[in-house]
Formats: structure tokens, C-alpha cells, sequence
């Protein structure tokens, strides 16, 4: 993976030695640094290289009743390619991430903009409130719009009924991706918003200066001021959505539960995964589509990024 | 933590008011109503779930079918609903409680110190090699950690780590993200000319580190322990399958093994009100973590979003 525009921290690093130095006293700071990243990159290298090899190594081999594990090649990454399970989830994730992301990043984008106008009464209890979904687990999130959507006691079946709209069937199989669409969206606004607008409030001064002697407007402000300023802040949201939306899995490993035949054994690649690992036992194959996952999510990112990149080499030709 | 003063928030937390400031047109004297009830209708749709969830806790299993979900109803049985959680199955839902906050404090401090000690070397010293473990640091951002679930746990079985909470500790402990955070933070908070006067004094590295470092790093450090805690806190996957024995689940696997309960028994309907006042109790501490450390996501937001 080559530096993000979004995710490189670099700046110009200043030699932090006087020339005078001797250069005993630099190879004791060199040394400093290297044992400061020791601890980290001890984890790093056995918590993230070592099973990120593990599961390559894994994934080139089969295992039969008769002769136990025998060298496969690419055969697993062949069968997954094929594999109408596997590009089905691919799929679902897929359309989740160019359905929910923009909704969800265009809310949130939204909301921190508004709330760095700072036109609203009680900006900073919205702030909160709108924030608040982040600190609730996925897991209790998802069960709580589990009932939230049931027919029986579900406030949204009750109301629709009492307004004469009938029961409205969220967890069929027809409707089931909307609904976690909604879950996610749920909770992950205020995140998003928060480091928008966190970005937001540290933009110079110097920047609206121009605009304001032109007299620009809110709309204006924020369309060619704002929203450009924090365009890093904003790639790293995408990034972390990207992640997010094609790794799926408590949402749909819970509805499973309560929507058995919306939610299929790899209605996401993620929970396709788990499943084929601790319930068929199939680990050489659940390791090729896990490995698989990570490359897909891999490039979709570095896609997102290089044509970000362009977008901007573009927009300085133009300007 | 005892190195967070005041005085750190104030400056490198609280730099993005002043500048505001320095605007001539005041935005807040022009309130637009249109926006503010746009806002707070917006409020109501992440609001209205948790008050749900709030209502029901207090509702028995009858009256959760038979009234309205968004007001109360029927008996208040909030008490007996938080008697029955803490009792059900020998009052394993504090137990889990108590492992998901061991759990997710100790990933978190642990992260939170390598994370830091590895962003300090990040930003204040030159040595070889210092482009290629950052991009490789930078690159680990954007690795699925569910694509890393399995072989983990299968390493972890053949190291006999399975079933312990080790197998939900070290996994957490790494986080890239982290990293990058103290990197820019650092950067920006100690100055070079700090650490060179300490040097001149003939403080060793390492106390420089203690002594100057972290302090100046207070907000930098509650922002990446705040985000370590909620991951490992929220974290479903991990725990689920490296744990077996329920005392060792943390809260999310253990609400949704009581869950499923619930619904595969048609007979044991009752659980649906202990789970529903189990999802509340569980959000309570970090509801209540958010309002009181609010300022620090901030803080250490804008220097991680910004500065990229």
C-alpha cells in the first residue's frame, strides 16, 4: 500500500540535531527510536504480518478426508471466484457501500457543516445527541432495531398501523439490506460527523477572508471554502467506510436470528467467512475468502484514493 | 494519565477558538430558525431508538406487546427487570459487565502506551528506515482485522491462547491508527527545542520521553485510549470466536447469546425484557463516559483529520 493522501501525516522532517553534534550522540538517539518502536512493532509484526501470512499459507492448501492437507495452488481463490455464495455477498457489500456510504457521509457532512455555522439554537446538545449512536456496540444497536422493526411490539409497525398503512415488513428478504443500511447509518453519522467537523472548526481564518470580502454566502462559504479545506478529513472518512461497509458482519450474524430467511449463511463475505470456518470446517477455503475480502477491500480503497488524487492534480491544472 | 494537566487542553486542544475569533462577521448573531428545526427533527431519529430502549427496560415482557412503544405503560417494572438481569443464570450479566470492562481498559491502556511511544518516535526523531515503518504502519490502517480474525485464532489455538482473555487482549493492543494519531499530535505539541534543552541537561532519552513527552501529549493520549476502549468495548467478532466458556464473554457476545435465546424459545418469552433492559444497562457507562470527555474526541480529532 502505497502513502494515502488521506492518512499520510508527513511533513518536512527536521533533523532534530545541531550539525555540531557528534555522531555517537545521533546513534544513541537513533537507538532511542528504535527501542520506542520496539513494543509496537513486536505486536504489529505477530498481531498483523504473521496471521496476514498465516492466511495466504492457509489459503494454497486443501484438506480431503483421505490424505489430510495437500497443496492446492490457487484452487480455493478459483472455487471462491466461482463461487455464487461468495460473489453474491461480494455483491451485497458492495451495493451497501455505494447505497449507505454517500447517504450516510452526505448526512454527516451536513450536520458538520450546520453545526459550524453555528445558526442552530442548542448546536452544541444536537452535536451530542446526534454523536451518541457511536458509544452504543453495534451488537446492542442491532438488537435494538431488531425489535424497534419487529411486527408485533416494533413502534414503526404499531404507528404504521394506527394510521392505517398496514405492517410494514422490514426483515424480509426484499427489504432486509435497507434495513441494515438504516442500522449503520445509525450509528455511524455522528462519528463521521465529529472528525468533519472537528476539521471544520480548525480551518484559518485566513481562508474566509477572501470570501467574506466577496460577500459569499453560507452555501457558497461551505461549497468552495469549507467542504475543500477538509477534503483530507473527509477522504478518511470514505476510507474508514470503505472497511467498514465490506467487512459487515455483526448486523447480519444477529438479524440471522430474527430474520432467518432474509439473512443467508453468506449474505456478507464476513459472515459467509465465520461460517464456513467454525461450522462447515472448512478453514483452507474460509482463509482464501478472508484473504480475498482484504484484497478487494484493499484495491477499492487505493481506487478511491488515486482518483481522489487525480481529482486534485486536476482541479490545481485547472485553477 | 496523572500527566494530564490543564494547562496542555488549553493550548494545544483549545487552538481552534481563538482563530475563530478572529473573524470579523459574527455567524452567531444570525440564528435561522428553519435551520434549528431542521436539526432538531434531524435529533429525533438518533434520539427516539434510545428512547426506546429506555421506555421498554421499564415495561414487563405483557406490556412490551400490548402498549405503545414510545411511552410508557403497564406496570413500571424497571426494578424487576434489573432484578431479573442481574439474577439470570447466577448473575453472569455482571460478570460480563465486569470482563467487558477489564477487557476493553486494559487493551486500551496498553495500546494507548505503544501507540503513543511509537507516534513520539514517529515525529521527534530522524533515523533509517523511518519512511518505510511508517507507510507499513499507515498501509495496516486499511487491513480488514476481521480478515485477520481467523488465522489469529487459529495461531492463538495452537499456542493454547483460545478461551483466555489474552485472546481478546493482544489482538487489540495494535492499532495503527493510533500511531498515525500521536504521530501528528506530537508533532505539533512538544517542540524540538524542549527536548533539545533537556538534552543539553543531560536527560537520558527515555526520561525526556517521561518527563517532557507525556505531558505534553495529555489530550492526544485520552483521544487514542478513548478510541482503543470503544473499539475494544464494542468488539463482537473477536471475542465470539475465540471464546467458549460464557463466564469469559464480554458484554456484547453475552447479549447476544441471551438474545438468541430468547427468540429460538418461544416458551421463554420473559428474556425478551431481560434483554432489552441488558441492552440498556450495557450502553449506560460509555453514554455516560461520552458526555464527560466530550471535549477530548475534539481535540484530538482535529489534529488526526487536519493535518493529513
Amino acid at each position: 500500500m502505497t502513502q494515502s493522501p488521506a492518512l499520510s501525516g508527513e511533513r518536512a522532517d527536521f533533523p532534530v540535531l545541531p550539525r555540531r553534534r557528534t555522531s555517537s550522540a545521533k546513534r544513541k538517539q537513533h537507538r532511542a527510536a528504535y527501542l520506542f518502536l520496539l513494543p509496537f512493532f513486536v505486536v504489529f509484526v505477530t498481531m498483523l504480518v504473521v496471521p496476514l501470512v498465516y492466511a495466504g499459507y492457509l489459503s494454497l492448501f486443501e484438506s480431503k478426508l483421505i490424505g489430510g492437507e495437500t497443496f492446492a495452488g490457487f484452487a480455493n481463490y478459483a472455487r471462491a471466484l466461482t463461487d455464487p455464495a461468495f460473489l453474491g455477498g461480494l455483491g451485497r457489500v458492495g451495493l451497501f457501500f455505494v447505497v449507505q456510504v454517500p447517504i450516510m457521509l452526505g448526512l454527516a457532512l451536513f450536520f458538520a457543516l450546520a453545526l459550524d455555522s453555528a445558526r442552530a439554537r442548542g448546536s452544541k446538545a444536537i452535536r451530542l445527541f446526534i454523536y451518541m449512536p457511536y458509544a452504543v456496540p453495534a451488537v446492542v444497536a442491532t438488537l435494538m432495531w431488531g425489535y424497534l422493526y419487529g411486527p408485533d411490539f416494533g413502534p414503526i409497525a404499531q404507528i404504521a398501523r394506527a394510521v392505517g398503512f398496514g405492517t410494514p415488513d422490514f426483515l424480509s428478504p426484499g427489504s432486509i439490506l435497507g434495513s441494515m443500511m438504516n442500522i449503520v447509518t445509525w450509528e455511524f453519522v455522528g462519528y463521521n460527523m465529529i472528525i468533519m467537523y472537528a476539521a471544520l472548526r480548525s480551518i484559518p481564518a485566513e481562508l474566509y477572508e477572501a470570501a467574506e470580502i466577496d460577500g459569499a454566502g453560507q452555501f457558497r462559504l461551505a461549497w468552495s471554502v469549507k467542504i475543500p479545506a477538509i477534503r483530507p478529513a473527509i477522504m478518511l472518512t470514505v476510507i474508514f467506510s470503505i472497511i467498514g461497509s465490506f467487512q459487515l458482519f455483526a448486523e447480519p450474524s444477529l438479524l440471522n436470528a430474527i430474520a432467518p430467511n432474509a439473512i443467508t449463511n453468506s449474505f456478507t463475505p464476513n459472515y459467509y467467512g465465520y461460517n464456513l470456518a467454525f461450522i462447515n470446517q472448512e478453514l483452507n477455503y474460509a482463509a482464501a475468502i478472508a484473504f480475498l475480502l482484504g484484497i478487494v477491500i484493499a484495491v477499492v480503497s487505493y481506487v478511491v484514493q488515486l482518483s481522489e488524487e487525480r481529482r486534485e492534480r486536476r482541479e490545481m491544472r485547472l485553477s | 494519565m496523572t500527566s494530564l494537566d490543564t494547562r496542555s487542553i488549553v493550548t494545544t486542544g483549545g487552538d481552534a477558538t481563538p482563530r475563530r475569533k478572529g473573524r470579523r462577521f459574527a455567524p452567531e448573531r444570525r440564528r435561522s430558525l428553519l435551520l434549528t428545526v431542521l436539526l432538531w427533527l434531524c435529533v429525533l431519529y438518533f434520539v427516539l431508538p434510545l428512547w426506546w430502549l429506555f421506555v421498554s427496560a421499564t415495561k414487563n415482557n405483557a406490556a412490551l406487546f400490548s402498549t405503545f412503544g414510545l411511552w410508557f405503560g403497564g406496570d413500571f417494572a424497571l426494578w424487576q427487570n434489573l432484578h431479573s438481569l442481574f439474577t439470570v443464570r447466577d448473575g453472569i450479566f455482571l460478570q460480563w459487565m465486569v470482563n467487558t470492562l477489564f477487557y476493553s481498559v486494559t487493551a486500551a491502556l496498553g495500546a494507548t502506551l505503544l501507540a503513543t511511544m511509537a507516534g513520539y518516535a514517529f515525529a521527534k526523531y530522524d533515523f533509517p528506515g523511518k519512511k518505510v515503518l511508517f507507510s507499513a504502519t499507515l498501509g495496516a490502517v486499511m487491513i480488514p482485522l476481521t480478515a485477520l480474525a481467523l488465522p489469529t485464532y487459529l495461531l492463538f489455538s495452537k499456542a493454547g491462547l483460545t478461551d483466555t482473555p489474552w485472546a481478546v487482549i493482544i489482538p487489540s493492543l495494535v492499532s495503527p491508527f493510533g500511531v498515525y494519531l500521536m504521530r501528528v499530535y506530537a508533532a505539533d505539541a512538544i517542540d524540538d527545542s524542549l527536548l533539545e534543552a533537556a538534552r543539553v541537561d543531560g536527560a537520558g532519552e527515555f526520561r525526556i520521553f517521561r518527563q517532557v513527552g507525556l505531558r505534553l501529549l495529555g489530550p492526544g493520549l485520552v483521544t487514542v485510549f478513548l478510541f482503543s476502549l470503544v473499539a475494544t468495548w464494542n468488539n463482537y467478532f473477536l471475542p465470539l470466536i475465540m471464546l467458549n466458556s460464557s463466564d469469559l464473554y464480554p458484554i456484547t457476545v453475552g447479549l447476544a447469546q441471551l438474545q438468541s435465546a430468547a427468540s429460538a424459545g418461544g416458551g421463554s418469552q420473559a428474556l425478551f425484557s431481560t434483554v432489552i433492559t441488558g441492552s440498556f444497562v450495557s450502553i449506560l457507562p460509555l453514554v455516560i463516559a461520552f458526555l464527560f470527555l466530550q471535549r477530548y474526541w475534539q481535540s484530538g480529532l482535529a489534529s488526526g483529520g487536519v493535518k493529513g
